[in-house]
């Protein structure tokens, strides 16, 4: 990996790319090249060693067997760790969410997950699909979250994660709050390409990693007009 | 069959004829939800008698079954839900409305074929693949293949059809005893890298696949396509004529060769009625208006997407996506297509969720113009070939502009 350019690894979508996850490496690479910043972009499948030197990470949703899969790879590969450790960005939907946590369930079973974020993910007793929006943490200081939900689990921050979104509509982590943040780590229910309706977010990963406290404006005018559309659909539910 | 079924099936074709006849629809639904209404087993007992083929997965199951219903028509009539009305209520419309027939080639929606093999106790069933396809609703991929297992493991008697390229479809049918494999290729790899039964990862090289971790494989297929043929179980090439596009529609007829197989018809008796069909429903359709000759594609998942691009001339293309309830809310799929083959082409978009493909074309560097109805984008492109490729409800309110064309 060079050091030149802005690395970006997307974790394991041989497991864990099931709603479209590729778009958020695109929207960041895009985003980024938009503004001069040379970019590489590595697609790191489970049999390969998880590089530890990249500055964003991404890691997508999934079904239980290759969630619980990817956890028990990713414990046993270490890589992450170091990379996180040495202040890494980090973006984790769905079941990449959960696992960041210290222990989710799949197929029944509880399992242990990578501990980098203070959450622990369960099972609720209905299922959370549909549209999602909330206001995020003002410290980010982020217009408001929209995007889809899909996924059975439940999860409960501790005292080290902040939520990053209070639910307008929506169920998110427990109906209250949605996803979670510590340091450069991201989380959220938000699924599959959430990077697509929140650029603002892509933004925020770019100047936790570049270290630029501001980028050039790029032109939104589309994903302006999709954010207003989805956050008054969220409304009318 | 009992009086109360009778009655079920009457009240069920005048509900579709009066449908029809009011301009409301192909009929092909309400008919039957009348008729089950009046009598829960009447698909059951419409079937019986009749040798029933059902033809499931995620893709090609209308086409598949219109080139299957045509080749099994050598041996006489057959009952089939042409209108790609695919649960139950759409299978008994089809057998009441045709009235006795020998045979019945019917299409059936994943979710509800261990029903629908219940109630119909076919012959053969024919599977397709599985893909990932509207998944806000949908069971995963997974989930949906150990569901078809344990059915066909119920029915040891049905003839499978397989399609031995997809590793989720060997394992749902690796149940069966009586199982007949068919290659035509898998184009959409991306929900088969672990395997159903062990979960190690799968392993591919040259069109063959095995796990790296359990016994299952690749199995040797008794039906290939090869060029622009098939070749049978014996060895023969049979040179496949079809006026449908595409190399997956070579596929689809490779497979409702081997199903027809099973009811006895040779490829060589079929394939003149397969190079009589046109379009499905709309499907692969073409209409002239206004100097543009419009041909509609459907493509419905990332998977169909795909095949779409490979079918579609290098002519204006117009995009359209919705997101109501059959077409699935979930519109995060469009980021599993590559969109990039529409780059040297005038792109247009429209439909409810055209926003969510206008960013994604962006982030594609695929420059495309945005348009709020269907005479818009008519009168934006020169005369010629129009290529119009939709998701499900988007391509039936495009069919509705064009007069519900067939």
């Amino acid at each position: 990996m060079s050091t030149e350019s802005l690395r970006i690894v997307w974790i394991y979508p041989d497991l864990l790319s099931t709603y479209g996850d590729r778009g958020n490496l695109l929207i960041l690479a895009h985003r980024a090249a938009a503004r001069g910043i040379p970019v590489e972009t590595y697609e790191v499948r489970s049999d390969q060693q998880m590089p530890t030197t990249a500055d964003i990470y991404l890691i997508g949703g999934g079904e239980d067997g290759p969630q619980a899969l990817a956890a028990q790879r990713l414990i046993t590969d270490g890589g992450l760790h170091r990379a996180v450790n040495q202040g890494a960005a980090v973006l984790a939907i769905c079941a990449g969410y959960q696992l960041f946590g210290h222990s989710f369930f799949a197929k029944g079973a509880k399992c242990q997950g990578l501990g980098l974020l203070d959450i622990t993910s369960d099972r609720g007793v209905t299922r959370a699909v549909g549209e999602i929006r909330g206001d995020i943490d003002p410290r980010l200081g982020l217009p408001p979250l929209t995007g889809f939900e899909n996924h059975g689990g439940r999860t409960h921050l501790g005292a080290h994660a902040a939520p990053l979104a209070r639910v307008t509509a929506g169920i998110g982590n427990d109906g209250q709050t949605e996803g979670a943040w510590a340091g450069k780590i991201l989380g959220t229910y938000s699924h599959g390409p959430a990077l697509a309706r929140n650029p603002a977010i892509a933004d925020l990963l770019l100047r936790w990693s570049t270290g630029a406290d501001r980028l050039a404006p790029l032109d939104d005018t589309w994903a302006d007009r999709l954010r207003q559309e989805r956050l008054e659909a969220a409304s009318a539910v | 069959m009992p009086l109360i079924a009778k009655v079920a099936t009457t009240a069920s074709k005048t509900a579709a004829a009066l449908s029809r006849a009011a301009g409301r629809g192909d009929g092909s639904v309400i008919g039957g939800w009348i008729g089950l209404k009046i009598d829960p087993d009447l698909l059951a007992h419409l079937s019986s008698g009749r040798a029933v083929a059902l033809v499931s997965g995620t893709n090609g199951k209308t086409t598949t079954t219109r080139l299957t219903a045509a080749a099994v028509g050598v041996l006489g009539r057959v009952a089939t839900n042409s209108f790609g009305a695919n649960m139950p209520t759409g299978h008994t419309s089809a057998l009441a409305k045709e009235g006795h027939t020998p045979f019945a080639v019917l299409e059936v929606d994943e979710h509800y074929l261990p029903q629908v093999i219940e109630a119909t106790r076919p012959k053969v069933v024919a599977l397709l693949n599985l893909s990932r396809d509207q998944l806000d609703r949908a069971k995963e991929v997974a989930m949906m293949a150990q569901l078809w297992k344990v059915a066909l493991a119920n029915h040891p008697s049905i003839k499978v059809v397989a399609n031995a390229d997809d590793p989720m479809v060997v394992w749902a049918a690796s149940s069966s005893p009586q199982t007949t494999w068919f290659s035509a290729g898998q184009r959409w790899l991306d929900d088969s890298f672990v395997c159903p039964e062990s979960g190690h990862p799968i392993e591919r090289q040259n069109g063959d696949w095995w796990c790296t971790g359990c016994p299952l494989r690749r199995p040797r297929p008794g039906w290939q396509v090869e060029d622009e043929g098939v070749i049978d179980p014996r060895g023969d090439w049979h040179l496949v004529k079809l006026q449908l596009p595409g190399k997956v529609n070579i596929g689809n007829a490779a497979t409702a060769l081997a199903v027809a197989a099973e009811f006895g018809v040779r490829p060589i008796e079929a394939l003149p009625r397969l190079a009589r069909v046109t379009s499905i429903a709309g499907r692969y359709a073409q209409v002239d208006r206004d100097g543009r000759n419009i041909r509609l594609l459907l493509a419905k998942n990332p998977a169909s997407w795909l095949e779409a691009f490979d079918m579609a001339e290098q002519a204006p293309t117009l995009l359209s996506i919705n997101a109501r309830d059959p077409d699935g809310f979930d519109t995060s799929w469009l980021y599993d297509v590559d969109f990039s083959p529409l780059r040297n082409r005038p792109v247009l978009i429209t439909g409810d969720r055209a926003y969510d493909l206008a960013v994604r074309l962006q982030v594609n560097q695929v420059p495309f113009r945005h348009v709020q109805r269907f005479d818009e984008a008519l009168a934006a492109v020169p005369p010629g070939r129009l290529e119009v490729i939709a998701n499900y409800t988007a391509f039936q309110d495009i069919r509705a502009e064009l007069d519900r064309v067939n």
